[in-house]
This record gives C-alpha cells, structure tokens and sequence, in this order.
C-alpha cells in the first residue's frame, strides 16, 4: 500500500471518529480574520475551562466559514446533537456555552448563527437558512472553517486529491478536455478562458515548462485567496498538480504576498504533507509525472500581480511589466512556457475534475460558469468572504447575503475590481455578476473585492483615493501610467480640495482615454476604471464640489468645517480631552468651542461627543449634519 | 542598533549557503537579511554583492522597487495602518492622522525616541473587521481614533492619563 492509499485510510478513520466522538469537540475559526476578532483567546480560554472542569474533549483551529462580521466563530459538536454554530463569542460566552450546552440542556439559541448537520434543536434552524448563507453555493469554500487546514488527513477525507487521482486517469488530454469543457475562466482577474492558455503552452514545444500560482491578492480591500489558503490550502495545491500535469510543467512556484504570514506558513506546511504522501517529487504516484513546488514571498509591489511583472520579480529583477506578446504560455520564466493562475482558478480545477465538467457548467450564467469568491467588506452590515453562482444579481448579494447598509443610511454603491474596477451606482443594482456585465457598466469584475459605499463615502474621494494608490504602485516604466495617473491625481486633489475648475471633469475624462488606451500593463489600462464610472454616474457630486465647494458626504477635509452647538453641549471636555491638535477650547460645564485655525477636520471629536448630546456638527458649504457618526462597534 | 562587520559576514554568508547564490535567490536573501535586522545594513548589501557578484548598484536597483525593504534601522514598535479600501471607507485616514500627530512623524518615519516606526500597509486581509491597525504584526480589528491612542499609550510604557 503506498503512503497515499494509507493515509486515505486513516482520514476516513480519523473522520468518522470525529463525526461520531462521544465527547465534546470544539472547532474555533482561527485565520487571520478571525485571530484579530480574537479567536487566540477564545481557544485559551477554552482550554483552560476544559482543563479546569475535567473535560475529556478537543480544540481543533479552523480556517474560515466566511462571515467575518460575526467573528469569532465556534462549532460544537456534542455526543448525539447536531453541530451548533455560535458567533460572536468572547470568553465570557465560551463559559456560558459550556455550562449551558456543553454541561446542561441549554443549546443557547441566542448566540447561535444556525446548525451545522442534521438534526432537530428548538430555536436553532439550519445554517444555510441564515440569511447570510442562503442566497450562497458553497464549492469553493466547502471546506473553510469546518476542516483543520494543518492537517492533511481532514482534507484526504473530503473528497480531498480524488481531483488529481482522476487527472492521472483520464491523461494530459483527457484532463485538458475536461477544463475545456467547463469552459473555466481565470479568476485573477480578466476572466481569460483557462484552456486557451494551456492551448498556447501545449503546443509549445520546449522541455522545460513553468505553473506559477498567482497569489499575490493586491487588490486593496480584497481577501479572497487570503481566506482560502488559510483554511484550505490543500485545494489550491491540488489545483496545481492538475495544471502541471496537463501542460506538463516540472515545476511550479507560489507567489503569496508578504502581507500574509499565515497563509504562508500554512502553504509551507501542506507542501510538506504533500512530499510525504508521494504527491511531490518525481513518478508521482507511479504515474511517471514529476513536479516541484517552490514558494516566493512578495515583497510589497502591486505591480507584480501582473503575470510579467510577477516573473520579473521571481527572476530576481524590479517587478516591472513587459509588453505581450510572447505570451508567457510561450515565452514566460526564464523564456519558458509558463501558465499563471489565480488562486482561486487553480482550486476550480480539483472540482472539476472531481466532479466533471458536466457538473460545473450546471452552475452560473452562459457565458460565466460556475461560482465566484467574493470578498464583502465596507459599508455593509454582514462582512466577510461568500461564494455565489456567477450571475446572481448585485442586490442580491448586498442585500440578502450582506444584509443592507447600516441603519439610517443609504446605499450609495458597490465597488467591484479594486484598483482596476469601478463603483456601480445602487440604481444599477440589478445587473448579474458575470465578466461581461460587469465590463460593461464600466466595472469589472477583477478578482472578486467587493465593496459597499453609503451616503458617507464622496465618490471624489473614492476616484482620489484609487488614482493615489494606482500613482504610488505604478511601476514608472511607461510615461502613460507613470505621468498620466499623476496629472490625474493633481486634478482629482485640486477637487477635493475645493480648489476645482469647470473644464476639470472634461480634462480628466480626456486624460483617463489616453491613459487606457496607451499604458503599457493591465496597471495603466485599467487605473482610469475607478475615475471614469464615477464621473460617469455620479458626475453632480463632482460638480458640487466644483462649484459649490462642498462635499455631500462631508469627507473632504478641505471643504469640511467642524462646530459645536453650544445649546447642545454640556461642557463634558470629552472632546476638549481628545482632540489631537488641542483646537478645542473650553471649561467644564460651559459649551466648547473649536479654533477654527488649528483644526485638522480629523473628526475625532465627532466620535467623542457622548451620544446624548451629539453637539457636534459639520458643515460644508450650505449644508450642514448633525449625527454621531459610528465608527464600528467599540470594544471597550 | 549599529551592526557589527562580522555580524554582517556570518549573516550574509549563512543565508547564501541556505538558498544559494544564484540570482532567482536575490530577494528571497534581502528578505531574510531584514528579517534578521529588520532593515537591509549597507555592509550587508556590501557583502551580499561580493559574495554574489551580482553589483551593490543592481542589489539597491531590486530593493528599492520593492516597498518591503527598508534601509534604515526601525523603531522598537511598528504601528502599520491599513490604507486598503475597505479601511479608508471605514475611516482608516482618520486613524492615520491621530497617529501622525499623537507620534509627531509621518508614515515612514520613526519617533525621535526610537520607540515607534508608522508605516502604512495596502490592506492585510481583514478588510471584513475595518478599520484595521497592526503593532508589531499583531491585528486590532475595527479600531477608533480613542483605541488608537489607547494602543500608543500601552507601547509607549508610560501610565494612563
Ligand atoms: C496590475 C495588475 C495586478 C494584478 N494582480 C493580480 C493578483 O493579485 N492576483 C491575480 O491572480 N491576478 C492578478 N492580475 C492578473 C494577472 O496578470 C493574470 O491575469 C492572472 O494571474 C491570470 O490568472 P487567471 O487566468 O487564473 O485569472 C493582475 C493584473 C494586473 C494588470
Ligand atoms: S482594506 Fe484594510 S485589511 Fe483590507
């Protein structure tokens, strides 16, 4: 019996025993969205109270289940009971849940997000009823947050390697045809058909071939890959040993940003699992294909996600673009046919090979197949990673699944594709989520950020906000990008600044053609996206700030001044006390008053004013605001 | 922190010998020299150039291109701010802007007393618990400007006002 065939065995074991344990296990979510909600101390605290009450029970660190708002995470299972999913819990409940549920008869429905398996408990329906979870399909992620990531053998016994074992099977070209027939679209972005550029590598005769997983997540705001390698890394791998025995590349490298320390190191670890199971290395399970595996951290450049970029980089050189063509499927790594996929395209390829291709096209649109990974963040009240059927409507998405925006305010729109994408206003919230619709609203669908905006967020600020970070990543080799984002970005400061002039929208508009149309990279080309849909769809907020000077969303600094009511405040000082720059003057008991000349607009004292009085109000040209403005919940 | 010759030696002539001196290596090598003093010493570059024969002008060329490297030794804390979209739309500049003036430095610099470095990061992955700040690579999730302070006061050793 070889290594696998054994290690097949003891996963269905250990499982099984999982699944049937007589005494209580506990999974907590404990990825990097889940250690900053605080999940190292949640699994202190329960270990401590297992030791403390004579508990015979285990601890097991998850990855991920996806709604990072509900942070941390808790999955029990107790002898004879459906798995309970609790969120939001904090020490305190962790004690609560054990005296309650895990001692007594008390499954405390009040904590619970919904059950795990099968089963009846009163108050507690099933967890793909949750509001969050219903509108998904769960491929990618099935695994996330239910399996140890560290532990091959939880992966081997969901369904994990059956994808690659069926690849050794149907062949280089049975395998080839099977993606082809899924009609797979990369992930990473631009949404090339998978199979043409194994096509173009196929037919490249060299002996020497190249797989790069791309890894790199430099959308701001974007989690995605993030997320899944650090639950299941296991399924990107898996991904990558279909790719390269279908191109027939020897080996293979991982480019992971630097950023992400966790998913590094789970990579790192699930790599040597692989070598131990005869998955790595040469005749891999007798099949007589070989194939290496080498990590590469990047070291902090945007620029690199871009695929010759990204082999400059692993080349050892500046991360700098080169023009296409040669395709790097011909002329890639050290002038080697090399494919390059996302993460997320790579951890298709073991469901589709798993499951066929027959079973993949069943899902999403015609032109658009499967399900995507989104990473939900910004204004919206249910946060976190989810998968959905390529076009499922955006309202759907923002609404069902991310449950709206915050009480009191209005959804303004949804930012899809980073730096390269664009904002969809929220009277456009019907279009489907597919490449195609997304392009054409002036979007794209990018990688899969996805970011809510309300009536806080100044579309000016959002396009500034962009165009800082486009100028500051672009890489200065092609004078478009390098001047044009520049000039871009002096015009957009301008505006915001109160400072615009009439022709500057039609300026920008003009500069943003020419930089599309004449940058050298996918950078460039797609820098201008955030700057066009804004003046596209909201062009009176540009206008306003031209000229009246003010800012709707009251977010410019320059055009935003901050007052106190005096018949409102009570003289507290909380705001006198907080205040930076100590521009707050004032006696306890008498109304507070802020020195206009040493303000900076940082808004602190806005936060400060106890909610009782909320004194504090904005003005912006003509108009005015009152509110506590929320700046997420505080943990104190 | 000055750096010894001899420390510079032992450390550039160890990691050469892990990950070899060949030019795919280079980065893989600046990164572990940081790790290890926590910024590139000119002496190590030096050396690296030497022992590689790759020329100290390329090896500046690579590093500079790339944000990670440093060339100046950090300070004790490193307080990085997330400017990453989701966290600029929860009001992460705000955070940002405490922090310059509770410091007295920009993004990039260090504090006189050698006790903070503030930098500012293009997302970390937590974009779900905006906004987000890390010290010393420990994340605090959905910070406010008073959080913020609170965390500069518990790094800085000195008491609560
Ligand atoms: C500036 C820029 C940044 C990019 N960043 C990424 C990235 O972080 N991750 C990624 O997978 N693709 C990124 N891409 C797209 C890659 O160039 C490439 O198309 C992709 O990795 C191919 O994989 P796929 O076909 O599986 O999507 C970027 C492109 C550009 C122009
Ligand atoms: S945007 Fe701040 S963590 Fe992603």
């Amino acid at each position: 019996m070889t290594a696998l065939q054994q290690a097949f065995e003891t996963a269905a074991q250990q499982w099984r025993q999982l699944e049937e344990s007589k005494t209580p296990v506990f999974f907590v979510g404990a990825a990097t969205c889940g250690r900053a909600a605080g999940a190292i101390e949640v699994i202190e605290r329960l270990k401590n109270e297992i030791k403390k009450r004579n508990l015979q029970a285990q601890v097991i660190e998850v990855g991920c289940l996806g709604p990072c708002s509900m942070e941390p995470i808790l999955i029990v299972h107790k002898n004879g009971a459906p798995r309970l999913c609790y969120g939001n819990v904090d020490p305190e409940r962790i004690s609560a849940i054990l005296d309650r549920y895990v001692a007594g008869n008390d499954p405390c429905p009040q904590w619970a997000l919904g059950r795990m398996t099968q089963g009846r408990i009163d108050g507690i329906g099933d967890i793909a009823d949750h509001p969050m979870f219903r509108a998904q399909v769960r491929h990618i992620l099935k695994r996330c947050g239910l399996i140890d990531p560290e532990n091959v053998h939880h992966y081997l016994a969901n369904s994990g390697y059956r994808g690659f074992l069926k690849a050794l099977e149907l062949g280089r070209d049975g395998t080839f045809d099977e993606v082809r027939k899924s009609g797979l679209r990369g992930r990473g972005g631009a949404g090339f058909p998978t199979w043409r550029k194994w096509q173009l590598c196929r037919q490249t005769a060299s002996d020497i071939k190249y797989l790069i997983c791309n890894a790199d997540e430099g959308d701001p705001g974007a989690f995605m890959n993030r997320s899944l390698i650090e639950s299941d890394p296991h399924s990107v791998l898996e991904g990558m040993l279909i790719a390269a025995f279908s191109i027939g590349a020897g080996e293979g490298y991982i480019y992971c940003r630097a950023e992400y320390p966790l998913a590094l190191h789970r990579l790192e670890t699930a790599i040597c699992q692989m070598r131990r199971l005869g998955l790595l290395g040469s005749n891999i399970q007798g099949s007589g294909f070989s194939f290496e595996l080498h990590i590469k951290k990047g070291a902090g450049a945007f620029v690199c996600g871009e695929e010759t970029a990204l082999i400059a980089s692993i080349e050892g050189r500046r991360g700098m673009p080169r023009p296409r063509p040669p395709f790097p499927a011909v002329s890639g790594l050290w002038e080697k046919p090399t494919i390059i996929q996302n993460v997320e395209t790579l951890a298709n390829l073991a469901m589709i090979l798993d499951n066929g291709a027959g079973w993949f096209v069943r899902y999403g649109s015609a032109s658009s197949k499967g399900t995507k990974t989104f990473a939900l963040a910004g204004k919206i009240n249910r946060t976190g990673l989810i998968e959905v059927p390529l076009g499922i409507s955006l309202k759907d998405v923002i609404y069902d699944i991310g449950g709206g925006v915050g009480a009191g305010k209005k959804l303004k729109g949804v930012q899809t594709g980073g730096p390269s994408g664009g904002c969809i206003p929220a009277d456009k919230l019907d279009l489907p989520v597919d490449y195609e619709s997304l392009t054409a609203s002036g979007s794209m669908m990018g990688s899969g950020g996805m970011i809510a905006l309300d009536d806080d967020t100044c579309m000016v600020d959002i396009a500034k906000y962009f165009l800082s970070f486009t100028q500051a990543e672009s890489c200065g080799k092609c004078p478009p990008c390098r001047i044009g984002t520049r000039a871009m970005l002096e015009i957009l400061e301008k505006i915001a600044s109160g400072r615009g002039a009439a022709d500057d929208m039609d300026k920008l508009g003009t500069m943003a053609q020419t930089v599309r149309d004449a940058s050298l990279c996918g950078l460039g080309q797609t820098a201008p996206n955030p700057v066009l849909t804004t003046l596209r769809y909201f062009g009176a907020e540009y206008e306003q700030h031209i000229q009246k000077r003010q800012c709707p969303a009251f977010v410019c600094a320059a055009l935003v001044s901050y007052h106190i009511d005096a018949e409102r405040c009570s003289g507290c000082t909380a705001c006198v006390k907080a205040c930076p720059v100590e521009a707050i003057l004032g006696e306890r008991k008498k109304p507070h008053k802020i020195d206009q000349s040493k303000c900076i607009h940082c808004g602190v004292c806005l936060d400060t004013c106890p909610e009782a009085y909320a004194a504090i109000y904005r003005s912006s040209g003509s108009l005015t605001r009152y509110e506590q403005r929320k700046s997420g919940e505080s943990k104190s | 922190m000055t750096v010894s010759a001899q420390q510079n030696n032992a450390v550039v002539a160890e990691l050469l010998s892990l990950h070899g001196k060949d030019r795919s290596h280079l980065i893989t090598v600046l990164q572990d020299i940081q790790q290890h003093f926590g910024y590139l010493p000119r002496q190590a570059v030096t050396q690296l150039a030497q022992r590689t024969g790759i020329s100290a002008n390329e090896i500046y060329g690579v590093a500079t291109f790339y944000a990670q490297f440093r060339f100046i030794p950090p300070g004790e804390h490193i307080i990085q701010v997330c400017q990453g979209t989701a966290c600029h739309v929860r009001g992460s500049w705000q955070l940002l802007q405490e922090l310059q003036q509770r410091l007295g430095i920009k993004p990039g610099q260090t504090t006189a007393d050698g006790r903070f470095d503030l930098r500012r990061v293009a997302c970390i992955g937590c974009c779900a618990l905006a906004p987000v700040v890390t010290v010393d690579g420990n994340v605090h999730a959905r910070m406010t400007p008073k959080e913020i302070a609170l965390l500069v006061k518990q790094h800085s050793g000195k008491k609560d006002r």
